[in-house]
């Protein structure tokens, strides 16, 4: 399992890896936003939290269909699947190898982004509280969309269109981590909430993934 | 005798050739009889003539949650028992259920413009429909677009499972995220204040009268599903003989 | 102790049956060869009796992680070398003896060239190489031949023989007669799924049939 993890990694790295891609994105859309709203401080101090957490997950969504769709190309995951590991340990490491490479990133540029969107300093520890907690469940949900469409053609809309609302408890509550970090209110309860959220989709997601994969490899 | 006789598909053509008639008149009947009744009903003293939007909206809200339940029970079928009969009425149901929530979102906006002076509010009901709505496109999307009967039918089914739990997850975290100002549920059994009879009546006949017209729809499609996969099965027959 | 037994096996393929009513069993030190016409289901067996696919009916008995499996794909990554792709399923399939592997296949001097860089018979040769180093004793192959030369099939013909020297055993769908001594032939045309009433459980659609 390591050895796959450490495969995925250096693939993310090496030439056509696509590592940093997510940032990039992350990065044009914080920029695009101020032209959209306007420079003033009053008006984009509201909306960043918001901006953050739908950038964040927007990234996120863009490097999913490489979770399986590459190995699936190449025969690597018929390969993977007669490998003396569980379906369901595969679909794991790699949604924390997707995670490393793109949501790892995101939550080190998104303190930058943020003073962009001039949030408050004072909301950079809810910021990246909320998105170290919420971001695993990204990765893990988008796996799941991942398996579910890696042998159809043109699966990216799909993909996007099967993840995005399973997208949504989390960024409510992680949005809204940020929000009340900003208001400097007390942030237990939707912590509490998105923490809950991420742990069920640990627990129970590499499963409904695993027997996707499955049923795609037949 | 069993429940499960009727996963058989030609004893399901069987019986429900005999069923169809007297359940697509009776639908006809009683949406019929429950739209106009409730037309007729008189004003509401607060709400005027738009209340009686209700007839429509309410059973049409009841349908879009049961039917993605029924398809839930279906996928289950499937999964768990591989009765083919369940996996196409799941499919079957679920461009009715994304009907069904259409409806109940466009009447919505159509009251709720003169009531509360916008045709869109993201109250938790609203937006819980509106996810409902995506649940639903994502999984007539993902039907269409796996030609292999097997898979289709397979991963149609895990979706239909985790996007169970996320829609229920979602409706929780969206109440959380606001507080709302739709009306309280019309004809809850716990609330004490219960609207009036004049309007009840009508109500029951419409939502019977839904629950009718959906059960015959379903029926109907799950008909046509299974015929298009007979004539897929003989044709591959005939080509190979 | 025969190391995979199959009883009575059909296999579906795009929910319509394609063969029906195979069985044979394979002993240590066999090599069994499938033929058939194209879109028999030759393919859809080999996938079955790897575990990749469900039987529509039937058995498919053998020792847990038996099978190396190698299809039309090979399994590699263009960005690594040809050293570091075998490394990695060597690790995951828990085997060693790379070097070996790689001189077996006659890939040393290129090991480590980015696998995208090799030719396309090179890359059917390191993943020739792949099952020697998942050390599992059963191999399943499909058309394993394709894009090799003259002397790489026979260089290929040596490593499946001292394989079943080992006690290994395979099992593979070609055209090219490899020239292994005792190999035994299934000609799976007499299979073919028959059309008419369905009599066994089946695909998706024949179900409705």
């Amino acid at each position: 399992m390591i050895a796959l993890l450490l495969r995925d990694l250096r693939l993310a790295t090496r030439a056509g890896g696509g590592f940093g891609l997510g940032v990039a994105f992350f990065l044009i859309l914080s920029a695009l936003v101020p032209f959209g709203i306007g420079p003033d401080r009053g008006a984009l101090a509201p909306v960043a939290p918001g901006i953050l957490w739908v950038g964040a997950l927007l990234s996120c969504l863009l490097s999913l269909d490489r979770i399986f769709a590459l190995d699936h190309e190449d025969g690597s995951l018929d390969l993977l699947a007669t490998a003396p590991m569980p379906l369901e340990g595969t679909v794991a490491v790699k949604a924390l190898a997707h995670w490393i490479t793109t949501g790892l990133p995101l939550i080190l540029a998104a303190p930058v982004f943020a003073i962009l969107l001039q949030l408050p300093t004072r909301a950079m520890p809810m910021l990246i509280l909320s998105l170290l907690i919420g971001t695993p469940a990204l990765s893990m949900l988008g796996a799941f969309g991942a398996a579910v469409t890696v042998g159809l053609r043109r699966g990216g809309l799909l993909l996007s269109l099967l993840v995005l609302p399973l997208y949504i408890p989390t960024l409510i509550f992680g949005a809204e981590i940020t929000r009340r970090g900003a208001e400097s209110l007390p942030v237990t309860t939707p912590l509490v909430f998105l923490g809950g959220v991420t742990l069920l989709v640990l627990a129970l997601i590499p499963f409904a993934a695993a027997a996707a994969l499955r049923v795609n490899l037949r | 005798m069993s429940l499960w006789e009727y996963a058989n598909p030609a004893k399901f053509m069987r019986t429900t050739d005999r069923v169809l008639p007297w359940l697509v008149v009776s639908a006809a009947i009683c949406v019929t009889g429950g739209l106009v009744w409730g037309f007729l009903t008189p004003d509401d003293y607060r709400q005027g003539s738009t209340v009686k939007i209700v007839f429509l909206h309410v059973p049409a809200a009841l349908m879009a949650i049961n039917i993605w339940v029924m398809m839930l029970v279906a996928s289950l079928i499937w999964i768990i028992r591989r009765h083919h009969v369940s996996a196409l009425a799941a499919k079957a149901a679920a461009p009715i259920g994304a009907v069904m929530t259409l409806i109940a979102l466009i009447t919505g906006a159509i009251w709720g413009q003169p009531m509360w002076g916008t045709w869109w509010e993201w109250d938790p009901r609203l937006t819980s429909f509106l996810i409902l709505f995506l649940f639903y496109v994502g999984y007539i999307a993902l039907w269409s677009a796996i030609e292999d009967p097997d898979s289709a039918a397979d991963l149609t089914g895990v979706v239909c499972l985790v996007g169970s739990v996320f829609a229920l997850l979602s409706r929780y975290a969206v109440l959380f995220w606001n507080q709302g100002l739709h009306q309280g549920a019309s004809l809850s059994v716990q609330s004490g204040e219960r609207m009036a009879a004049t309007y009840r009546h009508p109500l029951y006949l419409s939502m019977i009268g839904f629950g009718l017209l959906f059960l015959a729809l379903v029926v109907i499609r799950t008909r046509t599903e299974i015929r298009k996969r007979r004539l897929a099965a003989l044709q591959a027959q005939e080509a190979r003989a | 102790m025969s190391l995979l037994t199959v009883h009575d096996l059909s296999v579906a393929r795009g929910g319509l049956r394609a063969v029906e009513g195979v069985s044979f069993s394979l002993n240590p030190g066999q090599a069994l060869i499938l033929k058939g016409p194209n879109g028999i289901g030759k393919t859809t067996l080999l996938r079955t009796i790897a575990g990749l696919q469900v039987p529509v009916a039937g058995t498919v008995a053998m020792a847990e992680d038996a099978v190396a499996y190698a299809a039309h794909s090979d399994g590699l990554k263009s960005s690594l070398t040809a050293r570091e792709n075998l490394t990695f399923w060597a690790q995951v399939f828990g085997g060693d003896g790379i070097e070996a592997a790689l001189a077996a296949m006659d890939l040393a001097a290129l090991a480590d060239r980015p696998a995208g860089a090799l030719s396309a018979g090179q890359k059917r040769r390191l993943g020739l190489a792949r099952l020697i180093v998942s050390g599992r004793p059963l191999w399943v192959l499909d058309e394993p031949t394709v894009s090799l030369d003259a002397a790489s099939v026979r260089r290929f013909a040596q490593v499946v023989g001292t394989h079943l020297g080992q006690g290994g055993a395979a099992l593979m769908a070609t055209h090219i007669d490899l020239g292994l001594p005792d190999a035994q032939m299934l000609d799976l045309t007499p299979f073919r799924a028959r059309p008419g009433p369905v009599a066994r459980p089946s695909g998706f659609n024949e179900a409705f049939a």
